[in-house]
């Protein structure tokens, strides 16, 4: 009875406010994210997929017309997105979402950067001040990002703080089990030689304790040359390592060379959620990034 | 009544959550550990990191070099025919040159205002501001004010940094429509529909310095423009984006030397215009990229067509003066394809038409009122950019934009940015 009532009633107010709290992620994670936190409560629009390089995105007209009524931007910050969003936000004529407001949330600042450059040159290529900025494959990174998000859904939805009150303490729950079922599975990742495509995936490797011993890209956001690659190679001869990974976006054609010249694996990763079958929501993205990397290692 | 829903539901809910989602599978154990993280990476989360950033309080600075070789057969500075009382700022050298070094200082002034200065280094010394404007997005509700000196948003390519151009050059109907860009000194104010689908318009008042426009000391304003965008997506890989401009100002003692006349005088003469100018366009840009992802491969298809009117009073080499007015027309239609990355293919082709112009009965044995020529020009392009902060460039042209004097045309330019490099628009 009690539980019915609840249902009627919620129906009741969703009904009502038609006025969902009006979310922009810029990158499919954070969407994924504000669904586990929000529900039905939030009419959430994913910038990008999961198989668009987030570092290079149009600031196409729709992205600026949707950014024009959100009432929250979720992006990950740390400059990811600086190719494109400061142009949608400042297009968009819309106050409350600008860098430093409420309405802009960036995940980058609730947890700790990795590979914070000393040396800021272009000579080393595409490098972020403020550190790598692919915190998203680190599953321990959600814990606190999610928290801080929750309190801004509340903040800017106080109707629904209850709401997002109840979301994220059972998010939290089924989270952290789920990161203690991932690190017992991935256990045997533990201190293999991969290789990279692109210098993404320091988080996961901080997280599963990959041992990254190369990146195909001669320096970050730097297209793979073959000159780098007979370099990588070479180096394979005396350091091996078990798999060449890229992620679901990116070129299949240098890690696939990698492959058949080190006869090593090359696997794909979905980078974030929905850039593979498997990875529906959060949960999927790393239940399929870590049996990927798995099947990576067993298939010598 | 209302209100008293929301309050019931809102205490309710997390009775709701509760009901459904106490799964007790957990041992007691195990939830200990659990929350004492949780604990940890609440204490974690509250040492925050200040923001980071290169530019923390300190202006985005950014410098654009770039130049060219040129390999011309003809002399640059013989004007499309039919278009000598327009600008033909073409930019062309022979042989090696440096272009224009482009110094961009961008920051946020207040939390109310932005300020951006594009200052242009010309090769042979002495700088012109080139945009020099504070925005405003503090209004709201779609609204974005700028005011000072910035690239009117008539057009597509109007608003595009050369160093964002896909060609060496501006397209012929930009070089002696816009004399390559207008820039205006004035207000501009863009208000942003609140639909799914991208519409914007917007308005400016301007001094008119700009060609067509030729400078005044008045008050008031000199020249308007008046532009509708629409755009939106086409499933996950195509984006377009439509537009239609109108801008009109007034010449007044506008004097273009060596137009050819109906005597044949040798050098051509000195004619001056007077009158109202008014020009409508439409422009639309179409991308395309598989799944969205541009990085590989993609496409960008994009095209504009200007009318110009004009109507006043034209001086006959210095002498005779008597009405004129005429309509002129032009167009570009471009496709640029990356077919792998870092290298990109483009095709242009240009196209004039000079028009008919009805001259007063006083000049009617002086001006030319009919050239009978259509200017055309296509160019193909093949650029290499190893980072986004570099590009190489070669382009060929077939120039016949001149009767009679078909020109190739060979162009290798380097184009390369450092410092900040603010995000491009689409």
């Amino acid at each position: 009875m009690q539980k019915f009532l609840c249902t009627f009633l919620l129906l009741l107010l969703s009904s009502n406010v038609h006025a969902a709290l009006n979310l922009f992620a810029c990158e499919p994670e954070w969407a994924a994210l504000a669904q586990e936190l929000a529900a039905d409560k939030a009419d959430i629009y994913a910038a990008t997929t999961a198989l668009q390089d987030p570092h290079h995105v149009q600031a196409r007209p729709s992205l600026i017309a949707h950014a024009r009524r959100a009432q929250l931007v979720v992006c990950t910050g740390a400059e990811l997105e600086i190719g494109w969003l400061p142009v949608i936000l400042r297009e968009s004529g819309n106050p409350d979402i600008g860098p430093g407001k409420p309405g802009n949330f960036e995940a980058a600042h609730y947890v700790t950067m990795l590979e914070v450059p000393t040396l800021l040159s272009r000579n080393e290529g595409d490098v972020h001040p403020g550190g790598n900025p692919h915190i998203q494959l680190d599953a321990r990174n959600y814990l606190p990002i999610a928290q801080a998000l929750s309190q801004r859904m509340s903040e800017l939805d106080p109707a629904n703080a209850a709401f997002y009150h109840e979301r994220i303490h059972s998010f939290t729950q089924k989270w952290l089990a789920a990161i203690a079922r991932w690190e017992k599975q991935a256990a045997p990742l533990k201190g293999q030689a991969v290789i990279v495509h692109h210098k993404a995936y320091a988080y996961l490797n901080d997280w599963l304790g990959l041992n990254e011993v190369a990146e195909l890209e001669p320096k970050p956001g730097m297209e793979p040359s073959v000159s780098h690659m007979s370099q990588v190679l070479e180096q394979l001869q005396r350091q091996p390592a078990r798999m060449v990974i890229r992620s679901a976006y990116q070129d299949s054609r240098p890690s696939e060379w990698m492959s058949a010249h080190a006869h090593i694996p090359a696997v794909v990763i979905p980078f974030s959620v929905g850039g593979t079958d498997s990875a529906k929501d959060l949960y999927g993205l790393f239940d399929d990034t870590i049996a990927r990397l798995l099947a990576g290692l067993s298939a010598h | 009544m209302f209100k008293h829903v929301m309050l019931c539901a809102a205490l309710l809910a997390p009775l709701c959550g509760h009901a459904a989602g106490d799964t007790p599978t957990t041992n007691n154990e195990d939830l200990r550990t659990l929350s004492e993280r949780v604990q940890q990476l609440e204490q974690q989360q509250k040492k925050q990191q200040p923001a980071a950033g290169s530019n923390a309080f300190n202006p985005d600075v950014s410098l654009i070099l770039s130049g060219t070789y040129g390999n011309l057969q003809r002399d640059p500075a013989i004007p499309a025919t039919g278009f000598a009382l327009s600008p033909n700022n073409n930019g062309y050298t022979k042989g090696f040159s440096l272009k224009e070094s482009e110094l961009g200082i961008s920051a946020d002034i207040d939390p109310e205002f932005r300020g951006v200065g594009t200052f242009s280094l010309d090769p042979a010394g002495g700088i012109t501001v080139e945009n020099g404007f504070v925005q405003t997005t503090a209004l709201g509700s779609g609204f974005n004010l700028k005011f000072g000196r910035y690239f009117s948003g008539l057009g597509y390519l109007n608003e595009q940094h050369a160093h964002a151009w896909d060609f060496v050059d501006q397209p012929l109907v930009y070089r002696t429509f816009w004399d390559n860009q207008v820039g205006e000194d004035g207000v501009q104010l863009k208000w942003l529909a609140p639909t799914d689908a991208f519409v914007e318009l917007g308005g400016e008042l301007g001094s008119g310095r700009s060609f067509p426009g030729s400078g005044r000391q008045k008050n008031g304003a000199g020249s308007g423009v008046l532009f509708a965008h629409v755009g939106d997506d086409i499933g996950v890989s195509s984006s377009w984006r439509v537009g239609v401009s109108l801008h009109q100002t007034k010449q007044s003692n506008w004097i273009s030397t060596g137009v050819p006349d109906l005597p044949g005088t040798a050098g051509g003469v000195t004619e001056s215009f007077s009158g109202d100018v008014h020009t409508a366009g439409v422009d639309f840009v179409w991308k395309y990229a598989p799944g969205g992802n541009p990085t590989v491969t993609n496409f960008k298809l994009q095209g504009e067509y200007f009318r110009r009117r004009q109507n006043g009073l034209l001086t006959y080499n210095n002498a005779t003066t008597d009405s004129y007015a005429v309509t002129q027309s032009g167009w570009y239609l471009q496709g640029v394809y990356q077919f792998m990355p870092n290298w990109r293919a483009g095709l242009r082709y240009d196209r004039l038409n000079s028009g008919n112009a009805q001259v007063g009965v006083l000049n009617a044995a002086n001006v030319i009122a009919n050239y009978g020529y259509t200017p055309t020009r296509s160019s193909v392009m093949l650029d290499y950019s190893p980072s986004e902060f570099s590009r190489l460039r070669l382009q060929l042209a077939q120039d016949k934009s001149r009767k009679g004097l078909n020109d190739q045309q060979l162009f290798v330019q380097y184009v390369m940015s450092m410092g900040a490099h603010g995000a491009h628009q689409f």
